[in-house]
C-alpha cells in the first residue's frame, strides 16, 4: 500500500470512527445519594469525551471542579452544590463545547488574592451555560479569554456589601462574539463587566440593586446591547473607552446618588443610542469625550439631570428625543459650542407657541437652565431648588441671558410628545 | 372647658367668617384646580402648587394676623379685664386665627384634591398640606410677636412684611451668595444648616424630597443625604419646625403676658 | 371694697402715679377727674389688672391683685370704645362673655332696658356707635358684679339711652355696688358722684365730696373749683379778666 492509500484509510477511518465513537461509546454518568456516583467531582473525573453527567437533586458539598474534557453537566430537580466558601466550583479549562445547566451554585469563597467563581471559563470556546441559579459568590460567572459563549438565563444574586470584598456576576475578559442573554443579576459589584470584548451581544437581562454599575464596559468595540433593564445600581451603567457601540431599547432607572448616572458615556465614539428610556436617576446620561454619537428617540423622565454634555463631546445629535417632567433638561460643563445639536425634540418645561401649526414650536428651546449652571459651581445649592429667590434669578435670566450658554438650543422642539 | 378653648372657639368663629378667610379659600381652590386642572396630573403640578403655598401661606398668615392683632387691641383690653388668664388669652386667640388660616387653606387645597387628584398622589398631598398648616402657624405667632412689639400699626405692618420677604427670598440670596464665597470649603453640614434655620426653606426642601429626590438626593453628597433622607433627619426637620412655631410663640406670649396695656 | 396702697407706676422712665394712697367702700360712686397725663388712666387701668404697678399693692375685698386673676370675676368693665369682633353677633358676644365668666348673667332684663332686642342677631359690624355702646354697658353689668368701672360711659350715647344709663348707675350704687366713673362731663359728676377723686401729676390732690371740693377751693362752681386746681395762674389771670364763661370752658376741654 502506498503512502496515499495509507492516508486515505486513516482519513476513513477517522471519519467513521469520531462520531461513530460519539455515539456509540458517549455514556450517561448519574450522580445522587444512591446512585453509582456520589460525588460530581468524580463523576467528571471518571467521564471521557462526550459524556453527559446527569446530577440529581439533593445538596453537594464540593468545591473546585475542573472540567477539562468535552462534557455536559446538567442538574436534574435543582442540584445544590455548596462551596461552602471554600475555592470556586466548576472551572472550564482550556476544554471547548462544554455545557453547564440547571445547577444550584452557594457560598464561593471571597479572597484578596484570588477571583474565586462559581463558573469560570477559561480559554475555552463554545461553551454554554444555562439556566442556573449562582447565589452568594464573590464572582458569578467568570469568562477569560474564550470565545463563541453563551451564558443564558441564569440568575446570579449575590449578598455583596462593600465594593472591595465582592466580585462581579458576569465577568468577561478578553472574549469574542458572547452572548449574554435573559440573566438576573443582583447584588454583586458589577452586574455585568466587559473589558476588551467585542461583537457581543447583551440582551434581555435584568441588572439590578448592584453597589457599582449595572453594566460596567471598558474598551469593548463593537458590540450589541438591547432591552436590558438596569435599575437602582449604585452608579448605574457605564460605558467607556469603546467605539462601535449600539444601545437600544434599555431601561435605564432610579439610579441615585452623588456619582450615579443612568449612563455614563466616556470617550464613546462611533456609537448610537436609541430608544432608551431613562427614568428618575440623578444624571439620566452624562458624557464627556465622546464623539459621534446619535441619540435618537429616547425618553427621559424625571431625572435630576436628563442629559449632562460636557465640552469635550463633539458632533453628538440629540434629535427627536422626548424630555420630560426632568428637574434640569440639559447642562453642559463648558462654554464652549462644539459641533453637538439639539433637534426636534420634544421638551415639557418648552414655553413657547406654535402659531404656524406645524407641530414645532417657533421660538427655540433652550434647555440650560440658570440654575444648573450655579450648580456646577456650588452643588451645594441644590438645596435652593424652586426657591423664590433662584426662580426670580430664572426670571432674570430668561429676559437678559448673560450666564448661560447661549448655542445650546433646539431650533425645531416638538410640540408633541415623539412616539415611534 | 379649658378659658383658652372658648376664646379658640369664638376667634375661630370670628376670623372663618371674615371676608378674608372666604377669600383665600377660594384662591386656593381657583388657583390650584385650575393648575390641575389644565395639567396632566397631580404630581406634575405639585412643584408650582408648592412655589405658590410658599408664597401665599406666609404671606396672608403675617398680613392678617398683624391686622387681626392691631384690630383687636380694644376688644382684648375688654377681655384682659375678664377673669382669664392673659396667656390663656392670647394663646387661644392665636390657636383661633391660626387655625382658621389653616382651615381654610385645607379646605381649598383638599376640595381640590377630592376633585382632581388621584389616591398615588396622597402623600404628596399630605406633605403640602403638612407644610401649609405648619407655615400657617408659624407665620401667625410671627405676626403676633410683631404686633406687641410694636404698637405703631405702619411700624409693625413694614416690618412682618420685611420679615416675610427675607424668609420667602433675601434669606436664600444670601445663603447662595454665602456657598459661593466658601466654595472651596465642605459645605453639607452649613447647607443643612442653613436650610434648617429658615421654614420656608425647610417647608420646600422637606416637598422636594418627595417630589424631586432624583436630584436632592443625588448631587449634594453623603451629609445632606443622609440628613433629610433618614428618619432622624425627618424628625430633627420636624422638630425644627415646630421650634419655629414654639419660639415666636413664646415669645409673643411672654410679651403679652407682662406688658402694660 | 378697694384699697389702693403708694402705687407707683412709671412708663418709660416717666413717673405717672407717685405713690398714690386711696381706699374706696360699697355703695358709692367716686368720680375720677384730673387732667389728662394726671394719671387717672393708669390708675384704673391698674385695678383691672391691664397695668402692672412697679411698686404699692393694690387690694381688692382684702385680697392683693397681683399674680391674681379671678378678682375681676367681682368687676364689671365698660371701656370707653366699644370694639367687637366684627363677624360675631350681639347674642355671640354676650354668650362668649358669659362663657369666659363661667356665670350665668341676666342680659335679658338689660337689651329689654335698652330695646336692643330686634339687633341680637345683628353682626356686630353693622351696629352703630351707639348702639355698641349699649352693647358696652350691658356686658358690664350683667354679671352683677361688685364693682363696676365705667370709662366715659356717655360717650356716643343718645340723651334717652344716656339718662338711662345714670339710672342704671345710680341703682346699682344703691343695691351696695362700688362704682368708679371718670368722665368730662361735669354735670355727670354733680348728678352721680358720692365722692370726686383727684388726681394731679400722679398724686391724689383731693378725695371728698362735691360739696367739700367746692369749700377747699372757695368756689360756688364745679368748673371754677376744678379749674382753679389744674391751672391756678391762668384761672386767676381769667378770673380778673371776669370773662370766665367762654374761656374756662375752652379750659375744660382738657380737664377730665
Amino acid at each position: 500500500m502506498n503512502s496515499f492509500g495509507y492516508h486515505i484509510i486513516l482519513l476513513l477511518f477517522t471519519a467513521l470512527s469520531l462520531p461513530a465513537g460519539n455515539f456509540a461509546f458517549a455514556k450517561d454518568l448519574e450522580v445522587c445519594n444512591t446512585c453509582a456516583w456520589t460525588s460530581i467531582k468524580q463523576a467528571v473525573e471518571a467521564a471521557e469525551e462526550g459524556d453527559r453527567i446527569l446530577v440529581r437533586s439533593g445538596i453537594y458539598y464540593e468545591n473546585s471542579i475542573t472540567i477539562n474534557k468535552k462534557i455536559s453537566l446538567s442538574g436534574k430537580g435543582n442540584p445544590v452544590i455548596d462551596a461552602g466558601k471554600m475555592n470556586g466550583i466548576f472551572t472550564i479549562d482550556k476544554t471547548d463545547s462544554v455545557l453547564i445547566e440547571g445547577f444550584i451554585l452557594r457560598n464561593v469563597e471571597v479572597s484578596y488574592r484570588k477571583d474565586f467563581a462559581a463558573i469560570k471559563v477559561f480559554r475555552s470556546n463554545y461553551c454554554i451555560i444555562r439556566n442556573n441559579s449562582i447565589e452568594n459568590a464573590f464572582f458569578g460567572i467568570q469568562l477569560e479569554k474564550s470565545d463563541y459563549t453563551s451564558v443564558l438565563e441564569n440568575k446570579v444574586v449575590g449578598e455583596a456589601i462593600k465594593e472591595a470584598s465582592s466580585g462581579n456576576a458576569i465577568h468577561l475578559w478578553y472574549c469574542n462574539n458572547a452572548s449574554i442573554e435573559g440573566n438576573y443579576l443582583q447584588g454583586h459589584r458589577d452586574g455585568i463587566y466587559f473589558e476588551f470584548v467585542s461583537s457581543s451581544v447583551i440582551r434581555n437581562n435584568r441588572s439590578t440593586g448592584n453597589l457599582r454599575y449595572g453594566l460596567h464596559f471598558m474598551f469593548s468595540d463593537n458590540n450589541l446591547y438591547q432591552e436590558n433593564t438596569f435599575s437602582k445600581n449604585g452608579a448605574g451603567v457605564a460605558v467607556m473607552y469603546s467605539k462601535g457601540i449600539e444601545m437600544t431599547g434599555n431601561l435605564f432607572s432610579d439610579n441615585w446618588g452623588a456619582a450615579a448616572y443612568g449612563l455614563l458615556l466616556k470617550d464613546i465614539t462611533d456609537s448610537s443610542i436609541r430608544r432608551n428610556t431613562f427614568s428618575g436617576n440623578t444624571i439620566g446620561v452624562h458624557a464627556e469625550g465622546s464623539n459621534r454619537l446619535q441619540v435618537e428617540q429616547n425618553t427621559w423622565t424625571r431625572n435630576g439631570w436628563a442629559f449632562k454634555i460636557m465640552g469635550s463631546c463633539d458632533e453628538v445629535k440629540i434629535t427627536e428625543n422626548n424630555f420630560i417632567s426632568n428637574t434640569f433638561e440639559v447642562s453642559s460643563g463648558a462654554a464652549r459650542a462644539g459641533s453637538n445639536v439639539f433637534d426636534g425634540n420634544y421638551w415639557s418645561s418648552y414655553t413657547g407657541y406654535d402659531l404656524d401649526k406645524d407641530g414645532s414650536g417657533d421660538v427655540p428651546h433652550r434647555p440650560v437652565k440658570l440654575f444648573s449652571y450655579l450648580l456646577e459651581k456650588s452643588p451645594h445649592a441644590i438645596v435652593l431648588l424652586r426657591s423664590m429667590f433662584t426662580d426670580l434669578l430664572e426670571l432674570a435670566e430668561k429676559v437678559t441671558p448673560v450666564l448661560t450658554p447661549e448655542f445650546i438650543k433646539d431650533e425645531n422642539p416638538s410640540i408633541k410628545i415623539i412616539k415611534w | 372647658m379649658n378659658n383658652s378653648l372658648k376664646i379658640i372657639k369664638y376667634t375661630f368663629y370670628d376670623t372663618l367668617r371674615s371676608w378674608w378667610a372666604i377669600l383665600y379659600f377660594m384662591f386656593f381652590l381657583l388657583v390650584t384646580g385650575g393648575l390641575l386642572y389644565f395639567s396632566a396630573g397631580f404630581t406634575h403640578s405639585v412643584a408650582s402648587i408648592l412655589n405658590i403655598i410658599l408664597f401665599i401661606v406666609p404671606l396672608v398668615s403675617i398680613v392678617f394676623g398683624i391686622m387681626y392683632y392691631y384690630n383687636s387691641r380694644e376688644f382684648a383690653l375688654l377681655l384682659m379685664a375678664q377673669p382669664l388668664r392673659r396667656r390663656q388669652l392670647f394663646l387661644g386667640q392665636y390657636l383661633g386665627l391660626a387655625g382658621s388660616l389653616s382651615l381654610s387653606f385645607l379646605a381649598g387645597i383638599g376640595l381640590v384634591f377630592l376633585l382632581f387628584g388621584s389616591m398615588e398622589a396622597i402623600g404628596l398631598l399630605l406633605m403640602l398640606m403638612f407644610a401649609g398648616t405648619v407655615l400657617s402657624f408659624i407665620f401667625t405667632a410671627v405676626a403676633l410677636w410683631v404686633g406687641v412689639q410694636y404698637e405703631d400699626r405702619t411700624k409693625g405692618f413694614g416690618i412682618a412684611i420685611l420679615i416675610w420677604l427675607f424668609a420667602l427670598v433675601i434669606y436664600d440670596g444670601l445663603f447662595l451668595a454665602f456657598l459661593f464665597v466658601f466654595e472651596e470649603y465642605p459645605l453639607e453640614k452649613a447647607a443643612t444648616g442653613f436650610s434648617i434655620l429658615n421654614p420656608v426653606d425647610l417647608a420646600r426642601i422637606m416637598v422636594m424630597l418627595r417630589l424631586e429626590s432624583a436630584a436632592l438626593l443625588g448631587f449634594t453628597g453623603a451629609v445632606f443625604n443622609k440628613f433629610f433622607g433618614t428618619v432622624s433627619g425627618i424628625a430633627v426637620s420636624g422638630f425644627a419646625m415646630l421650634l419655629w412655631v414654639f419660639l415666636p410663640l413664646q415669645s409673643f406670649l411672654r410679651k403679652a403676658g407682662n406688658k402694660d396695656f | 371694697m378697694i384699697r389702693i396702697e403708694n402705687v407707683e407706676k412709671s412708663f418709660r422712665k416717666l413717673p405717672v402715679l407717685k405713690g398714690v394712697e386711696v381706699e374706696m367702700e360699697k355703695g358709692k360712686i367716686y368720680a375720677f377727674l384730673g387732667p389728662n397725663g394726671s394719671g387717672k388712666t393708669t390708675l384704673l387701668k391698674s385695678i383691672l389688672g391691664l397695668v402692672k404697678p412697679d411698686k404699692g399693692a393694690i387690694y381688692i375685698a382684702g385680697q392683693d391683685i397681683q399674680k391674681n386673676w379671678e378678682y375681676r370675676r367681682r368687676i364689671g368693665y365698660m371701656p370707653q370704645i366699644a370694639h367687637f369682633p366684627e363677624n360675631l353677633n350681639v347674642e355671640e358676644l354676650f354668650r362668649m362673655i358669659r362663657d369666659i365668666r363661667e356665670m350665668k348673667g341676666d342680659n335679658e332684663e338689660l337689651v329689654k332696658y335698652f330695646q336692643l332686642e330686634k339687633h341680637l342677631k345683628s353682626p356686630l359690624k353693622t351696629l352703630s356707635g351707639g348702639m355698641k355702646q349699649k352693647v358696652n354697658a350691658i356686658l358690664a353689668l350683667m354679671f352683677d358684679p361688685e364693682i363696676l368701672i365705667f370709662d366715659e360711659p356717655s360717650t356716643g350715647l343718645d340723651p334717652v339711652s344716656h339718662l338711662k344709663l345714670k339710672q342704671l348707675i345710680l341703682r346699682e350704687r344703691d343695691r351696695g355696688k362700688t362704682i368708679l366713673i371718670t368722665t368730662h362731663i361735669l354735670s355727670e359728676v354733680g348728678e352721680l358722684a358720692d365722692e370726686i377723686i383727684f388726681l394731679l401729676d400722679g398724686k391724689i390732690f383731693f378725695q371728698g365730696t362735691t360739696e367739700e371740693l367746692l369749700a377747699s377751693q372757695e368756689e360756688k362752681n364745679l368748673e371754677r373749683a376744678i379749674a382753679k386746681i389744674t391751672d391756678r395762674e391762668e384761672f386767676e389771670k381769667l378770673a380778673k379778666r371776669e370773662q370766665h364763661t367762654s374761656a374756662v370752658s375752652r379750659l375744660f376741654h382738657w380737664v377730665a
